[in-house]
């Protein structure tokens, strides 16, 4: 008996020995890996950039600007009494994204609908911005694309997109001036 | 036609694949059961080491690309982006950095490896021209990469090797500026190099598979130099070998890991770290260790080839000739003998008649040139390389290993010791007697493989050979291979070269040695001289404010720092620059516009930005601490320039800055006395923290790479043992 425990006993020191080495070689193998991957997060100087400054003053009422924020355009638009109205009083149930309009602009600034200019379809830019462009069914903004409408909180209203406009992060430094982001 | 006598898998996965594409039985054929020899010694693992370091080049090199930015204006900023901003990115550039030195070190080793066993020999002959391809593009491919950074070294070590070609006749011009795309080392060049730098280690890779597939077709050379007889004399190569590579690169690992956590700039040179600037050449423009040897040859050609010179050369390239023909008659010494001196006494005439001005003798029509020195350079160090190629077609001796040949293995000791000779020749100044040495290691090397190899292969008698591998098992690297370690590390070491200011006296930092860290209240501390004396003139333009919470400021107290600064944005709506408060991401302002508006404000000398100021000086700290202690009366005699001051360690002696502390000069806020030898301290910390702001996190993660690698060797070697417990070796 005891000359066939001891082979057995061995092997199974043996297989510890090369378990052991299989995980080590496996750990450095990760860790060097995970340094690897994480070169292609956003820098330190990328993250440092994320957040710009809007001048309000020269947009007057029924305007809106582009403005570039992480890269992305940001949609700054002045709403006129009339489609404040109309983006308050509709019936959350027609919604396919429901929220209201308070939810997505700021107290005491109403008139001002801050959203990132990105059609959560696919990831084209809406247009409705200049007076000339088209701004869909519902008077805010129309992707070219595959055909989405946004009213005038930014809401997806009719098309294939799935979600509303994002309303990025800001707050208002002054009546006159935004930091977005 | 390998699926006929292919033998089935268990596993049906593997099974259905290999049916369709032998793949597996590819695998396990020539890595898995591929009868290796039993006796290999540890340099048998340079080959697999190799191996890996080209992985780790080319998956470093492909994470730095998609960092880098091969323009003129960006390159510099980008590397410095990789090293400072990217997560991880320091780590992966010195990995590279020091990966290619290693490679270098490693690829030596398996040369000098295959030199000594003979394995260049009949069948390997072509093996080992694949392997001198393989050598010849990794130098363009680590000269090409050299170049990247856009700094000094990287914009002159082109410009100096690229004008090579320009030795060409007649249309060496023109070749260079087809190299160049331009008059000059430029944009255009940047850009070539770096997609030539990407592509030029895949070609490797091919010739590598190459390489490697030659190997498996003749089997491995081994210590003894004999072909293994009978399965008596080999193992399969996995286990016994794969595990064998495994620990030995496991040790090399930590060995690498030094230099990558610990020195990662030890190798390097300090104007690395100064952007390239075409109208100033750095006065010490040397090479990288890998390429002096190289160099040494190239510089060593200071004579033009006169008639007599020419005829001295040809005179002995005939008499070595015989030593070629009719191998199996005895050589009849004598003519062989006399021809030969006669052709070096010519030599030696035609190369004195050169030597100062053509004073010490002369002799008639020593004026007709048949070829420049310039060109004879170019072609020697070409030579050195092809010499090494034809080295299977140089030496005919039967028995290959240097063990059995006493005579070939002291020569080739001495040619080893020569190549390290000229690696250090290669690092020094072009002055005598260092030009004499030079000539004379080069003319051994030449020697070499031109004379003394042949002559060993007719002469040489061998020692009895044992009649298998089996009976004689014995392993004696070690010695050699620590030869070669102190061989590079000398090399490394002498790669400095002299300055005429003396070395400052080196300082206590708090930064020293594996476990220093900087002192964070120093830091703060020079951070507010670095503010309140030398921002006056000296841009930080590197360092963000946000980097400032290194230096143990809140993010509040970042933004308040900031907001002190103004800073230029813009265009506004209007189409105006305009300035603003500054903000945490943004960089330290410029002190001038540009660096004319700073040259004009200062006397023209500019004051160079400080950000990289401490990597980019020989001696780092300890220089800045000295220039700013460094004032003194100038000593009678000395011829001082009008607006100029003296210091005792700037190079020359004359600065245009004045001395720019004075005691008490600055109110630290810790109540620290505030003295020019504290401040000077402090401000070298802060500048320190602003060059390699990752220093303290890269030591700290070394420590747990090191431990990890020991530990990783010690199983490894565990297992290795265990594996080859029951083979005599």
């Amino acid at each position: 008996m005891a000359d066939e425990t001891k082979p057995s006993k061995q092997q199974s020191k043996r297989d510890f020995l090369y378990l052991t080495a299989a995980a080590t070689g496996a750990i450095g193998a990760a860790s060097l890996g995970w340094a690897f991957i994480d070169t292609l997060n956003p820098a330190a100087d990328t993250l440092a950039l994320s957040s710009t400054e809007v001048n309000l003053t020269p947009i007057e009422e029924g305007q809106a600007i582009t403005v570039m924020w992480r890269g992305k355009p940001v949609f700054v638009r002045r709403r006129t009494a009339q489609e404040i109205e109309k983006a308050e009083n509709v019936d959350m149930s027609l919604l396919r994204d429901p929220a209201t309009d308070d939810t997505r602009t700021q107290e005491g600034h109403r008139e001002w609908l801050i959203v990132v200019g990105i059609c959560t379809h696919l990831g084209c830019v809406p247009l409705g911005q200049k007076p000339s462009e088209v701004r869909g069914d519902y008077d805010g903004w129309f992707c070219p694309c595959h055909g989405s409408h946004y009213d005038t909180s930014g809401r997806i209203r009719k098309g294939p997109a799935p979600k509303n406009l994002l309303v990025p992060e800001y707050t208002f430094v002054s009546d006159s001036l935004v930091r977005i982001g | 036609m390998a699926n006929k006598n292919r033998e089935p898998f268990d596993n049906p996965v593997i099974e259905w694949v290999d049916s369709r594409l032998p793949v597996f039985t590819l695998m396990n054929k020539e890595y898995g059961v591929f009868p290796t020899p039993r006796n290999f010694n540890y340099f048998w693992n340079f080959g697999a080491l190799a191996m890996v370091f080209l992985v780790l080049m080319i998956l470093t090199g492909v994470f730095l690309a998609m960092n880098y930015a091969a323009n003129e204006n960006l390159a510099f900023d980008s590397v410095e982006r990789i090293m400072r901003d990217v997560n991880f990115g320091w780590l992966l550039r010195y990995m590279h950095m020091n990966g290619a030195h290693f490679f270098f070190a490693v690829v030596y080793i398996h040369i000098f490896r295959g030199m000594y066993y003979g394995s260049y020999k009949k069948p390997r002959e072509l093996l080992w021209l694949l392997g001198i391809l393989i050598f010849v593009l990794m130098m363009a491919t680590a000269f090409m990469g050299y170049t990247l950074p856009w700094s000094q070294m990287s914009g002159w070590g082109a410009t100096v090797i690229t004008s090579l070609f320009s030795a060409v006749p007649f249309v060496g011009e023109s070749l260079v500026q087809l190299l160049w795309g331009g008059f000059s080392v430029d944009n255009p060049t940047l850009n070539r190099f770096y997609a030539l730098h990407y592509l030029f280690p895949f070609l490797i890779v091919g010739v590598v598979f190459l390489h490697v597939w030659a190997l498996h077709v003749t089997g491995s050379n081994n210590p003894l130099g004999i072909e293994p007889k009978s399965s008596k004399d080999t193992l399969p190569f996995h286990p016994y070998y794969t595990m064998k590579d495994l620990f030995g690169v496991s040790v090399v690992l930590i060995i690498y890991s030094f230099f990558v956590f610990f020195a990662p700039n030890s190798l390097g040179h300090s104007d690395h770290y100064v952007p390239f600037n075409q109208l100033v050449t750095p006065p010490h423009i040397v090479p990288e260790w890998y390429f002096l040897m190289f160099y040494a040859i190239l510089r060593a050609i200071t004579f033009d080839f006169n008639i007599y010179i020419t005829a001295g050369l040809i005179a002995m390239g005939a008499a070595i000739v015989p030593l070629y023909l009719n191998r199996e008659k005895q050589l009849n010494f004598p003519p062989i003998i006399g021809i030969g001196v006669i052709g070096l006494v010519l030599f030696i005439l035609g190369f004195i008649s050169q030597e100062a001005g053509g004073k010490l003798i002369y002799m008639p029509f020593a004026e007709f040139k048949l070829m420049s020195a310039k060109l004879g350079g170019v072609l020697a160090m070409g030579g050195a390389i092809a010499a090494a190629a034809l080295m299977p077609w140089l030496d005919w001796h039967p028995v290959r290993s240097a063990r059995f040949r006493p005579l070939y293995r002291f020569f080739l000791i001495v040619f080893l010791i020569d190549c390290v000779i000229l690696g250090i020749m290669g690092a020094k100044v072009a002055e005598q007697p260092w030009v004499i040495i030079s000539q004379l290691a080069t003319g051994y090397y030449f020697a070499f493989f031109f004379v003394i190899v042949p002559l060993l292969s007719r002469i040489e008698r061998a020692k009895p050979l044992p009649t298998s591998i089996y009976e004689a098992v014995v392993k004696k690297a070690a010695v050699v291979l620590l030869v070669g370690v102190i061989a590079v590390s000398g090399m490394a070491s002498s790669a400095s070269a002299a300055e005429e200011a003396p070395e400052p006296p080196h300082q206590e930092w708090s930064f020293d040695g594996m476990f220093g860290t900087y002192d964070k209240a120093s830091k703060q501390r020079g951070f507010q001289v670095y503010r309140e004396v030398c921002a006056a003139c000296h841009g930080l333009e590197r360092i963000s404010f946000r980097n400032l919470e290194d230096l143990g400021y809140s993010e509040a107290q970042v933004k308040a720092i900031a907001a002190e600064a103004m800073v230029e944005d813009g265009p506004n709506d209007e189409g105006d620059m305009f300035t603003r408060t500054g903000r945490a991401s943004d960089h330290f302002p410029s002190p001038y516009a540009n660096d004319q508006a700073a040259r004009y404000a200062n006397n023209g000398a500019l004051p160079p930005d400080l950000s990289l100021i401490v990597k980019a000086r020989h001696h780092g700290a300890d220089y800045i601490h000295a220039i700013l202690t460094g004032y003194e009366p100038a000593p009678a005699g000395f011829q001082l320039n009008p607006g100029m001051h003296y210091n005792k360690y700037f190079g020359g002696h004359q600065i245009g800055m004045p001395q720019p502390l004075m005691d008490g000069q600055v109110a630290y806020a810790d109540g620290t006395k505030s003295s020019v030898e504290q401040m000077s301290h402090d401000v070298s910390t802060f500048l320190a923290w602003a060059s390699e702001p990752h220093q303290d996190e890269r030591k700290r993660m070394g420590l747990k790479v090191i431990l990890f690698l020991c530990f990783m060797s010690v199983i490894m070697y565990k297992v290795k043992k265990k594996i080859w417990k029951d083979v005599e070796h």
